[in-house]
């Protein structure tokens, strides 16, 4: 290789590292960060809890407190000893949610690379106070049809067996995921992820694979009948 | 949570006090129908649980288990590879005795008379059923490894029943002499956890890494090939480079006795002195299964639909001893089917619905600290076997992220088969 040629590749490389670590805030990039939290979490306009509870106001929010969504007793406990959201709080629980929480039921694995992490706190920002905009809901694009059906709790109760050799039926956590007590309609989305394979887990794009629509809504009916 | 019966919970104290006379007795006082169910394992305790509790006290459900702590099988090669203590696979009967209200008795089952529908214990008693659910998990084919025997075991244990076995083994392990040699016998297909063997030896070349790095581990092997081999082998290559040789049934593998007195391996007609010997011997459906008539060759064919003996339909067998088709003999297998079974077997004594067969699996195997892999299928029932619809397995070069979560994850099932088990 020839030396000047060297030396423009280090010189882009050292650039571009510059400016990695220098990054703005992106709020537009945060929200195409977001997808991935929007299985679980509404934000905007008429957002509701769903699995995961609504991130309106989140900024200065005390972790757990939030009226109306039945949180971890290890989100509580951690609200009570005076964890509240903020830029820095909330940066270094989603990069690893499961060390900064222990045992918090949000199961997901954490957000690593820095500017993610800044650009998806920086989309949040814009639903603190003052600031609205429209509601996020997307995600939840399956035929209403579907959504629809109503679950049959028997039949549900009978196949959760295949779900049971790994979640627990008491919903606490122990390395899999609670998925008791869910909204039916999350449940549905979620399982129909897996079975579209939009989201990526083998283990359930298996399990989910073979459900019909029919089994997927008796399923949540059971599991979201249960406490 | 099952309902609890007034009537229900004093009997079962009752039963408990006067363990081995009280339960014919009280079956018949009740007047309900009878399951017996033998092993306490994946399937036993699953199939004991899920009737009990679905039924809601309409089912007599009687569990023969002769320990009253289990140790399960999965995950003890993490043991010996440090990963878990001995503790934290042992697991008592408590629950289910106490909030399903099932009749536990901690005895041997000796006999199976399928004609007067009794079993014998080895206490004396006989106890009438219904129904019978045999999940005695394996036995050991005699003279499926010349030179072994039972009584070598503590020379050469087979550490394939866990618990005290596997303790001893462990043990020589960490006693091996700097350099040394740990040998293996792998068994035959079909056997009990597939992968099993080869995970063994990776938690065993774990442990040598750090206490004995230049011990080696020898495997004759009767299979050309094995569950998850890619996998392995890469992992083996990347963690323990040059420790382990395998010898596969293309090179003689299936050619081995051992002597456990000289502690020798011969393999295809070469000698091995070895520090210690690892003998999985070639495998059987649980004695009471062949007692009770239900086993055709090594294992117990049953009816994919139900889990139900071919040779007897009011007797169902489960897990590792039965021969169903394409499930791998696994703690997840079993598990699967005792559900598939409980609901058959309570919809034929009380009609209440049975809903069609589904049966799922996945294993996952640890090959050094943090690099898990797995493999996993759903199955359905067809008149001929319970046959494979889907399947997937961990792919060669995964990031260790990946490897990271996919043991996390099976952390995550160990809690919750048991809790699935025991309540």
């Amino acid at each position: 290789m020839k030396r000047d040629r060297l030396i423009s590749v280090l010189t882009v490389a050292v650039a571009m590292f510059a400016a990695t670590a220098q990054a703005e805030p992106d709020p537009q990039a945060g929200e195409t960060v977001f997808r991935a939290c929007k299985a679980c979490h509404q934000i905007g306009e008429g957002a509701k809890n769903r699995v995961g509870p609504h991130l309106n106001d989140l900024n200065g929010r005390t972790a757990g407190t939030l009226d109306g969504f039945r949180y971890s007793k290890a989100m509580q406990d951690a609200g009570a000893q005076g964890l509240v959201w903020t830029d820095e709080t909330l940066d270094a629980f989603l990069a690893d949610p499961k060390s900064y929480v222990p045992k918090t039921k949000m199961g997901y694995r954490g957000l690593k690379d820095p500017q993610d992490r800044v650009n998806l706190i920086a989309y949040l920002a814009r639903f603190s106070p003052d600031a609205v905009i429209h509601p996020s809901n997307a995600g939840y694009d399956l035929d209403p049809a579907i959504l629809a059906i109503k679950g049959d709790v028997e039949y549900g109760e009978y196949l959760s067996g295949d779900c049971k050799t790994c979640h627990q039926a008491d919903g606490s956590v122990q390395g899999m995921p609670s998925i008791t007590g869910w909204p039916e309609e999350d449940f549905i989305v979620a399982m129909h992820a897996y079975k579209n394979k939009s989201r990526t887990h083998p283990v359930m794009q298996m399990m989910a694979g073979r459900l019909t629509n029919e089994e997927i809504a008796a399923l949540a009916a059971y599991f979201g009948g249960l406490q | 949570m099952v309902k609890l019966n007034r009537r229900l919970f004093l009997g079962t104290s009752a039963a408990a006090l006067g363990t081995l006379a009280a339960p014919a007795v009280m079956a018949a006082a009740h007047g309900k129908p009878r399951v017996i169910v033998i092993g306490g394992g994946a399937g036993g305790a699953t199939a004991a649980r899920y009737i009990a509790k679905d039924s809601d006290g309409a089912i007599d459900v009687t569990l023969v288990e002769p320990s009253r702590t289990y140790f399960s099988c999965f995950f003890s090669n993490l043991y010996l590879g440090g990963f878990k203590e001995m503790d934290d696979l042992g697991h008592t009967y408590g629950t289910l005795a106490a909030a399903y209200g099932i009749n536990v008795i901690h005895d041997w089952a000796v006999d199976v008379d399928p004609d007067g529908k009794t079993v014998s214990l080895a206490g004396g008693a006989t106890l009438p059923y219904d129904k019978l659910i045999l999940s005695p998990g394996i036995d050991f084919i005699d003279g499926a490894v010349e030179g072994w025997g039972v009584e070598a075991q503590n020379k050469m244990p087979h550490a394939y029943k866990a618990g005290s076995q596997t303790e001893l083994l462990k043990a020589q392990v960490m006693a091996m002499p700097q350099g040394g040699t740990f040998a293996m016998v792998a068994p035959p297909n079909p056997y009990r956890c597939p992968p099993g063997p080869y995970e063994r030896v990776s938690m065993i070349a774990h442990v040598l890494k750090a206490h004995n790095p230049t011990a080696k581990i020898l495997i004759a092997d009767p299979k050309e090939k094995f569950s998850k081999q890619g996998l392995f082998q890469e992992g083996w290559n990347t963690h323990y480079a040059g420790m382990v040789d395998w010898v596969g049934g293309d090179f003689g593998g299936g050619n081995v006795s051992v002597d456990p007195e000289a502690m020798t391996m011969t393999i295809d007609g070469e000698k091995t002195k070895v520090d210690v010997c690892n003998v999985i011997p070639a495998m059987k459906a649980g004695r009471i299964a062949e007692m009770a008539g239900v086993t055709d060759g090594n294992w117990a064919p049953v009816n994919a639909v139900d889990l139900s003996s071919k040779a007897n339909a009011d007797i169902h067998v489960l897990g590792d001893s039965a021969e169903q088709g394409d499930m791998p003999k696994s703690g997840f297998s079993a598990n699967s089917q005792a559900k598939v079974c409980a609901n058959a077997v309570r919809g034929a004594l009380t009609g209440s619905t049975v809903f069609p067969a589904r049966f799922s699996n996945t294993c996952w195997s640890l090959i050094a600290e943090n690099d898990g892999v797995k493999v996993g299928a759903t199955y359905e029932a067809t008149p001929e076997k319970i046959a494979t619809l889907e399947g997937f397995i961990s792919q060669t070069g995964e990031d260790s992220a990946t490897r990271k979560a996919t043991y996390e994850e099976s952390e995550g099932w160990y809690s919750g088969i048991v809790a699935d088990m025991f309540g």
